[in-house]
């Protein structure tokens, strides 16, 4: 509803006509509205609207991050392992049969295959990556542990956004002993041997069972990872906080929570974003580490930390069966750098040193 | 100043200081004022005398740790906004009481569209639905005459010009139909052109809405047709206060007859220097112990150095803070007094009673 009812004193100033002006020499002058001294203004909304429409700060962005190839080979690859380990798994076993934890009756199945060699040592499709010494194939292992990778990579990184965004811009905004006492506590965090503690944690409360192993490794690997993150959000919330429309909005009677969450978070998204999409490789690392020690993903399920594992005491016989799953994993891993660095770029074009 | 009317706001003795490494900053010290409603009051002076100090106090903006409001009472209604809890100074910002600053270019978050900002105001003060909101926020920016408001509310503040800016600002300001505005220098960051405007709009929706308005600053250009009273600060204390067309008229203080001198002229004789008050405004953590203005006065004498002046009543609503208040006064007033003869024997005669603080244009 128009609140026209409530302040009838209010009218647009563009509707207050002017009787036309005569002057001197006779000529009638329509002068404008009242706001005619606005007419500059006027004008060059128009021309705002027909050069400028929809040049939001995302699309100048994306249009910076398709000049950047390396970014943009980044991005690709990134989908199409995406797409690859979300569908990847069904459509081999609709097309062969296998999925990652199926183990052959036949027990002269049950042992590694080389790619694409069929057990009667001819050639064929079946197995692009060959088998595991278990006879399982290894392109919908890798499929699998694609999966299992970036959903840890995903949600760990999500779990750190969601930390280090509140506690930073919480921590930046109040400043002071506030600030002070927050960050100390980063520090102390920081000094500890984190690695150490997620084994300690995984090796006291996991392996109970396959889902709950999987949801303490995201836990134990993003609350190691929003450190940086609050630091960064810490940063920028400072800088930005002495701005005027911070000032603006606090006279406007906007409460501190809304102010630190609605106006400067969203301030803050550009180097957050940045720092997401390389944190989603180094957490990535960090569980392929962790299986790798056998700590994180437990068999059946596989990640490529824990194929790598088991592919690494066979290199010298079975040498796909380390090869694939660590291709996959630098390249991703490659990609998601690339896509990091072309996205700082996009985003903080000031930074970029050409 | 005026007895008549009702007092919106009343300052008394409002101090703030900030804390600094140098020392004390009395950035704000004993500042006492009234304001009526819907008068204009223009406080103004050279920077870092502490008007925006004085104004983000009145709503107790003022950025702690460093800064502290001493002293002081703010009776706004009647109510002393300094004894409020925070929540009830939020009710009152930007609902009863709006500030428009003065960099408009920073003063709107450039990651929300233009329609979020309007409309944040009005859903947390007079509780709008979001379509209720939405309306008004084109309904206000109708109002301060930027064009197809319908299509432009949902603009970035980066595709808005400067001055279209400041007249987002001025929509948000007024949104609540607040019952104070406080300008701060609003027109320092745009062009001429679009100042003659913002003030313009400023002034007529003030006199739409009835709302008192308090102006902040260093232009006397920009007071002279809008005010109905003047506060000329220094160091952080009031110096001259009186209706606008009495303090143009017959300044009571060697500082505003400084500032009244240093205004170009349009009319001033090419080749002669524009007159400016010698020296830098003082460091105020370290004011000396008599005037603060004494080093840069001529008309300083040595009691200045050595006493603090006195608050002198010139006229009903006329004060300044001078040793020599009453011989300053009784100068201007015989200055202006044959400047008015001089025009009234070369022109035609003028009614005394309707000179309203014109002095430079008549001195041409």
């Amino acid at each position: 509803m128009p609140p026209e009812s409530e302040e009838p004193a209010l009218t647009p100033l563009g509707t207050t006509p002017t009787p036309p002006v005569r002057t001197r020499t006779g000529d009638i002058i329509h002068t404008a509205p009242e706001f005619a001294i606005g007419e500059a203004d006027v004008r060059s909304a128009e021309l705002h609207q027909t050069t400028l429409k929809g040049t939001s700060l995302w699309r100048d962005a994306w249009r910076r991050l398709l000049k950047n190839r390396l970014a943009v080979f980044g991005l690709i690859v990134v989908c199409l392992i995406l797409v690859a380990s979300l569908a990847g798994p069904y459509v081999i076993s609709h097309t062969t049969g296998y999925s990652y934890d199926f183990i052959p009756k036949d027990s002269k199945l049950v042992k590694s295959f080389a790619p694409f060699i069929a057990p009667d040592g001819s050639f064929s499709w079946t197995h692009p990556m060959g088998t595991d010494n278990a006879g399982r194939d290894i392109l919908a292992r890798v499929l699998i542990g694609g999966r299992i990778s970036l959903m840890v990579g995903i949600i760990s990184t999500f779990v750190s956004l969601l930390i280090g965004i509140s506690y930073g811009a919480t921590s930046g905004y109040l400043g002071g002993r506030a600030d002070n006492l927050m960050m100390r506590i980063v520090d102390v965090l920081y000094s500890l041997p984190y690695m150490m503690i997620i084994i300690v944690l995984l090796a006291m409360f996991g392996g109970r069972s396959p889902l709950g192993q999987l949801v303490l490794l995201f836990i134990a690997l993003g609350a190691v990872s929003w450190l940086t993150m609050a630091r960064i959000v810490r940063g920028q919330v400072m800088s930005l906080k002495n701005q005027e429309f911070v000032l603006a909005a606090r006279a406007t009677g906007v409460s501190t929570s809304r102010i630190i969450f609605r106006h400067l978070v969203p301030n803050t998204l550009g180097p957050v974003i940045v720092y997401a999409t390389l944190t989603i490789p180094s957490v990535m690392l960090q569980e392929a580490f962790l299986s790798f020690l056998g700590l994180g993903v437990q068999a059946p399920l596989a990640s490529w930390g824990s194929l790598a594992a088991d592919g690494i005491q066979n290199i010298a016989i079975f040498p796909w069966q380390l090869i694939f799953p660590g291709v996959t994993m630098a390249l991703t891993l490659f990609s998601l750098n690339f896509l990091g660095d072309g996205l700082r770029d996009a985003l903080d074009p000031q930074m970029r040193k050409v | 100043m005026s007895s008549n009317g009702h007092t919106l706001l009343s300052v008394k003795d409002l101090r703030t200081y900030f804390e600094t490494e140098d020392g004390t900053v009395k950035a704000v010290d004993g500042i006492s004022f009234d304001l009526q409603k819907g008068e204009t009051l223009g406080i103004v002076g050279e920077s870092g005398s502490g008007k925006s100090v004085t104004n983000l106090s009145i709503i107790r903006l003022v950025p702690r740790p460093p800064g502290r409001i001493v002293s002081g009472e703010v009776l706004f209604h009647g109510q002393d906004i300094m004894a409020l809890a925070d929540d009830d100074v939020r009710k009152i910002r930007g609902k009863r009481i709006s500030m428009i600053f003065q960099d408009p270019m920073t003063s709107l978050n450039p990651f929300m569209r233009i329609s979020k900002q309007l409309m944040e105001i009005t859903q947390l003060h007079l509780g709008h639905t979001k379509s209720q909101a939405y309306e008004h926020a084109i309904h206000m920016l109708e109002l301060v005459g930027i064009p197809d408001a319908r299509t432009r509310v949902d603009s970035y503040p980066h595709e808005f010009s400067g001055g279209m800016r400041q007249r987002v600002m001025i929509a948000m300001a007024l949104s609540c139909q607040p019952e104070l505005l406080i300008a701060d220098e609003p027109t320092t960051a745009l062009d001429v052109t679009i100042q003659a405007q913002i003030l313009e709009l400023i002034k007529r929706l003030k006199e739409q809405t009835g709302a008192s308005v308090i102006l902040i600053t260093h232009d006397l250009g920009v007071v002279a047709g809008m005010t109905d009273h003047i506060i000329v600060m220094y160091a952080g204390k009031v110096f001259e206060q009186a209706p606008t067309h009495e303090l143009f008229d017959c300044p009571g203080n060697p500082y505003t007859k400084g500032l009244l001198r240093s205004v170009p002229d349009p009319a001033h004789e090419a080749g002669t220097p524009l007159y400016q008050i010698p020296g830098l405004p003082p460091d105020v953590a370290h004011l000396p112990a008599g005037c603060p203005f004494a080093p840069r006065c001529e008309r300083a004498e040595e009691i200045c150095t050595r006493e603090y002046p006195p608050f002198v009543q010139l006229a009903r609503e006329h004060f300044s803070l001078c040793h020599f208040a009453e011989e300053v006064y009784a100068q201007s007033c015989r200055e202006r007094d044959a400047a008015q003869n001089e025009v009234s024997e070369t022109v035609e005669p003028i009614d005394h009673q309707a000179t309203n603080g014109q002095t430079r244009t008549k001195n041409a």
